[in-house]
This record gives C-alpha cells, sequence and structure tokens, in this order.
C-alpha cells in the first residue's frame, strides 16, 4: 500500500500527535511529522529537547501514544522482524562487543532477515559484504571492533544498519565524537546511500552547518514540542535559535563560502 | 568480497584449531580419568577396554573391568557433564546479564539449587529423591538467579557490572546459610548431603549419569540452538530490539536453560564454583567473543576441565579425596581477580 500524495510523492512516515512519557514526566508532545520517501529530515533542537525520545519512539522501542505509519501501515501492525526489516536504527552510544570482528558485527544487521533459530545463508554475507564495501570498509572485515579507528567504528555501525536493508534509516547523532574530516565522510557516505538506494533518511544532529548542508527538511523539537518544521531557510533562523536553543548565531549564505550557521559568542580578538 | 571470504576463513580456522584441541583434551581427559585410581590398571588395558566396549580384553582381570565401568566410567561421565553444564551456563548468564563475571556459583543458582536439593533430601519421600532432587534444584536455581537479579538492579544500580555479581554473592550466602542449618537439624538424614554439598563425586555411579543426563542434554542443546541470538544480545537491549529480537523472552529462555543445567551439575556434584569463570573467558581467548564459537567450545573444554581437576583431586591426597570446589576455587579465585581488573572500566 503506497500513500501518495496530490505530487505523486510517496510519504515514508507519517508521525501524527506522538507523546512519550517517562513515568509521569512527558518527553515529548504532540509531534507531527511527514517524511517523504528518499528524503532527509533532520530532527534538530537544544539538549534534552527529546530528539533521541522521539528517534526511539519512532523505531518502535518506547511505549507512546498516537500513531505513526510507515508506507501506509501502522507501527503497531509489524511484527518485531518486520518492524526490524523496515526501520533501521544507529544509535548515539552503540554498545560495542569488543572482541568481535567487524564481519561478526555487521552480520547482526542480518538478524531480522533469519528465522529464531536459522543460521546465515549466502546472501546474508552478500548483504554484509556489500554494506562494507560501501562504508570502505572492505578491508576490515576480519579485524576486531576494538582495533577500529572512532570513524571507522561509527562506519561499521551504519554499515550494520546498511545490511539491514530497511527503507528507513534513523540516524541518532552520527558524527558526535568525529573529527571535521570523518564527520563529512560519514555524511557523504549517507547521502551517496540514500541517492542510490532511495533509502529515507531521519537523522538528529547537533552541528546546524553540517545538518543544513545534507537534509532538506528541518524539524526543531524544544521541551518536547515541535516548535518549526520546514526547509533550512525557514527553520534556521537566527531568531528561531536564539529562542530555542537560547545561542546567538549569523546565517551565512552566500554564493562563494557556501551556507553556514556560525555562533557569536566570546571574545573576538 | 574476497576480503570477506578470507576473515570467514580465519575465522573458521581459528574456530576450526580450537575446536580439534579441544576434542583433542577431551579424549586425554577420559583416558587420564580412566587411568589414575588406586588399583593399577595399565594404559594399554584401558585403551584396549575402552575400544572393546566394555569387554574386558585379554590380560584384565574381572575386577580391574567392574572397578573401570562401575566406578571410574561414570565418575569421568559426571565429571564432563558437571564441568561442561557450568561452563555452559556461565557463558550464558554472561550472555543474557552482560555481565563478565557472572557465573553460576557468584549468582546464587548453584547456592540455590544446593538449598533446594537439601529440602529435597530432607523433607521430600525418601521414596523418589531421583525425581525429587532435581526438580527442587531446578526450582532453587531459579529463586537464587533470581533474587540475585533482581535485588542487583534494583537496590544497586543495574548498570555496574559488580553490582550483579554483589548481591548473587549475598544471595548465595544467606541460601547457603539456610541450607546449612536444615543440615545441623537433620544431621542424620543428612549426612549424604554434607559429603556432598562441599563439590565432590567420590560416591558416584551411574545413578548419577541417569539423574543428570537427561536435563543436561535438554539444557545445553537449547543454548546450542540460541547461541547466534546471545550474539544480538551483545549489543544491549535498545539495540537487539531495533534488530527485531524479543529480548525478554530470550533472556528468560536462557536463564532457565542455565539454570536447568546448573540444577543438574549441583544435584549430582554438589557446588562447584567458578568453572563457568575460568572457561568461558579462556575460550574468549582463544577465538574472541561471539558465543558460536564461545558456547559450543565452553561446553568441549568445560568438560575436559572437570575431568582433569576430578581426577586430581583424588589424586593429591590419596586415598583422601579434596572437594573439587577447593580445587577450582583455588584456581578460580585468582581468575576472577582478573577478569575484574580486565573490566574495570565496567564496574
Amino acid at each position: 500500500m503506497k500513500v501518495q500524495d496530490r505530487a505523486g510523492v510517496t510519504t515514508a512516515l507519517e508521525v501524527r500527535d506522538l507523546s512519550v512519557a517517562l513515568g509521569r514526566r512527558p518527553i515529548v508532545s504532540g509531534v507531527c511529522l511527514d517524511v517523504p520517501e528518499g528524503g532527509w529530515v533532520c530532527v534538530i533542537g537544544p539538549n534534552g529537547a527529546g530528539k533521541t525520545t522521539l528517534v526511539h519512539a519512532i523505531a518502535g522501542l518506547l511505549p507512546r501514544s498516537g500513531s505513526v505509519r510507515l508506507w501506509g501501515r501502522r507501527l503497531d501492525e509489524l511484527g518485531r522482524r518486520e518492524r526490524a526489516r523496515t526501520i533501521a536504527l544507529v544509535p548515539q552510544l552503540p554498545a560495542i562487543p569488543e572482541s568481535f570482528t567487524v564481519e561478526q558485527y555487521v552480520l547482526l544487521g542480518r538478524t531480522p532477515h533469519l528465522g529464531l533459530l536459522a543460521s546465515e545463508g549466502a546472501q546474508d554475507l552478500h548483504a554484509v559484504a556489500t554494506a562494507l564495501e560501501r562504508l570502505d570498509l572492505g578491508w576490515a572485515t576480519s579485524r576486531r571492533l576494538d582495533s577500529l579507528s572512532g570513524g571507522e567504528l561509527r562506519r561499521a555501525v551504519i554499515a550494520r544498519a546498511i545490511a539491514q536493508e530497511s527503507p528507513l534509516l534513523l540516524l541518532d547523532e552520527p558524527t558526535t565524537g568525529l573529527d571535521i574530516a570523518q564527520q563529512l565522510r560519514v555524511l557523504e557516505l549517507v547521502d551517496e546511500l540514500r541517492r542510490a538506494d532511495g533509502l529515507t533518511v531521519i537523522s538528529t544532529m547537533h552541528d546546524l552547518t553540517l545538518a543544513g548542508r545534507f537534509a532538506q527538511r528541518f524539524a526543531l523539537l524544544s521541551g518536547g514540542r515541535l516548535v518549526a518544521e520546514g526547509t533550512r531557510g525557514e527553520v534556521l533562523q537566527p531568531h528561531v535559535i536564539a529562542e530555542h536553543y537560547g545561542a546567538r548565531v549569523r546565517v551565512i549564505d552566500d554564493g562563494t563560502l557556501g551556507w553556514a550557521v556560525v555562533p557569536l559568542a566570546g571574545p573576538d580578538p | 568480497m574476497s576480503s570477506l571470504v578470507r576473515g570467514e576463513r580465519q575465522r573458521l580456522n581459528a574456530r576450526t584449531r580450537a575446536t580439534v584441541v579441544g576434542i583433542v583434551v577431551l579424549v586425554a581427559a577420559v583416558v587420564v580419568g580412566l587411568l589414575v585410581g588406586p588399583v593399577r590398571i595399565g594404559a594399554a588395558n584401558v585403551l584396549r577396554w575402552l575400544f572393546s566396549f566394555g569387554d574386558p580384553p585379554p590380560g584384565m582381570s574381572e575386577q580391574q573391568a567392574l572397578i573401570l565401568a562401575d566406578l571410574r566410567l561414570p565418575r569421568v561421565i559426571v565429571a564432563g557433564l558437571v564441568g561442561a553444564s557450568l561452563a555452559a551456563s556461565g557463558a550464558a548468564y554472561q550472555a543474557v546479564f552482560r555481565n563478565p563475571l557472572a557465573d553460576p556459583y557468584l549468582l546464587g543458582a548453584a547456592a540455590g539449587a544446593g538449598l533446594g536439593a537439601t529440602i529435597a533430601v530432607a523433607y521430600g519421600p525418601p521414596g523418589a529423591l531421583e525425581l525429587t532432587v532435581p526438580i527442587a534444584a531446578f526450582i532453587g536455581a531459579l529463586v537464587g538467579v533470581g533474587l540475585a537479579y533482581g535485588l542487583g538492579r534494583s537496590s544497586l544500580g543495574g548498570r555496574a557490572t559488580t553490582s550483579l555479581v554483589l548481591a548473587g554473592v549475598a544471595v548465595a550466602s544467606f541460601l547457603t546459610a539456610v541450607q546449612t542449618f536444615l543440615q545441623q537439624q537433620r544431621s542424620e538424614t543428612l549426612r549424604q548431603v554434607y559429603t556432598w554439598i562441599l563439590g565432590r563425586l567420590g560416591t558416584t555411579g551411574w545413578d548419577d549419569v541417569r539423574l543428570a543426563l537427561p536435563s543436561v542434554a535438554l539444557a545445553l542443546a537449547t543454548l546450542w540452538a540460541v547461541r547466534r541470538l546471545l550474539d544480538v544480545i551483545e549489543v544491549g537491549d535498545v539495540e537487539a530490539q531495533s534488530l527485531g529480537l524479543n529480548v525478554a523472552r530470550l533472556r528468560l529462555v536462557v536463564v532457565v536453560a542455565a539454570s536447568l543445567a546448573t540444577a543438574a551439575a549441583v544435584a549430582v556434584a554438589g557446588l562447584i564454583g567458578f568453572v563457568g569463570l575460568i572457561i568461558p573467558h579462556t575460550v574468549r581467548l582463544m577465538v574472541g567473543g561471539s558465543y558460536r564459537s564461545v558456547l559450543p567450545l565452553s561446553v568441549l573444554f568445560g568438560a575436559s576441565f572437570l575431568i582433569l581437576v576430578d581426577t586430581l583431586a583424588r589424586t593429591v591426597v590419596a586415598p583422601a579425596e579434596i572437594p573439587i570446589g577447593v580445587i577450582t576455587a583455588f584456581i578460580g579465585a585468582p581468575f576472577f581477580i582478573a577478569v575484574l581488573r580486565r573490566n574495570r572500566r565496567a564496574v
């Protein structure tokens, strides 16, 4: 079942009035969001705004109220494994089994494709090999995870999600802890995969400049509520950022420098 | 693609090598276990007897054949079953609790099984011990693990590696105290319990093989079937769920199976600590952390280890015997410290 709007664009994810509470404390309240198939939506917002909670709720990992639909089907209707074949999550702080080889680790992404007691076949090994090649990790197949650098490790986690072959990819802070070159590399690889395979990507990000260069639309979360949604020109405006982040920024957009959000703080030497 | 095939081959090689070594060591351990004892039976005779499947070969006395068939062989088999059970359940507890220090003994599972078995011997119908002891031991093991897990999570903050083990040690001490009390109360009927609870196989016969084998087979088959899923839990509950795994159900199945194996081991051999720690960690050093390899190899090496330890236990101060638990603790306690130090960051 495909859900298309008038322009013929399929809606991959439709979120309506989504709320999540931990105990009695509301973390996410009344969020509505549409993500088109093949699009990249970035969830932004200050620390503690509820971004990770929102992502985990969309992945079906938290008790929630409201409705989440994936390609028209209700999230609750999907079985565990079917859900995992639809949504792949790259968490902010993945647990790393250090003594696993890269291949053993990426093979875990095949879990939702395997029967409970089955073992992997040639197709699964092929999916793993392809994922590793696409994330430039073909050379690292039999390396142990604890021998990888931070950037390589992050790519291994993304390779696991790619081996999962789910059409919706959730990336929670995919660039945390990486140097600037590795941040760009990870985001460029994700963008290539999105364009080549028609993946739908939802990411949370703190670096607004990088977010603005890769994502097509932005959802600004503040205090658990969706306070702005739209293109970067609509959402990433100095007065919006000042209001919700409490930070003074300048947004630069010219032909030579490209587009950037620059914080204005500290002494100017 | 070629590098993947190469990686796969290397991994298989390490595992194949470890499996071959494991089988050779097991065969050697069985032969040594049959060879050593107060009555001298030559190695050639033992081997000939083994390969004639119990018929006394020429040159071996009737009495020697009886010693092998009714004393040494069942004892070696039970030691193997106990070692395999304790090592595999240690690995399984480590997987589902994501805790490198989990061990049937340190989690209170073994102490619970000991208490259950003691209650069955002291208060149960005397005629049906073959049935009541394993069941009571199994229930006791589940109670022990359940208490340790519940207390470790609620009172000490569930994240720390040590909190589960601290709770487990407290639970084990408490259950052992209750068990000792019962034993003192019923010192007449429980004389057999006393010799058994210290961890020894001095009176083992084919009865014990029959007592342990069904539970051990069922438990090990279950753990073997889910070994791939144990790898998925390694990435934590949230990520495992995002990969489509029903983590709570898997954890329950694995804890029940591991407790069944522990209970069977305790029911025939008493409290033997640290095997579930020593063996899986040694195997990990050989083949890495994937449970596809760790679990089957723990069964193999656990069996050999306990057969050899039992052989040592009955020879060092012959004709007396040292409780097996004393020897495993002698090796295991330093091992525990080493694992604790390696995982200091997580504690």
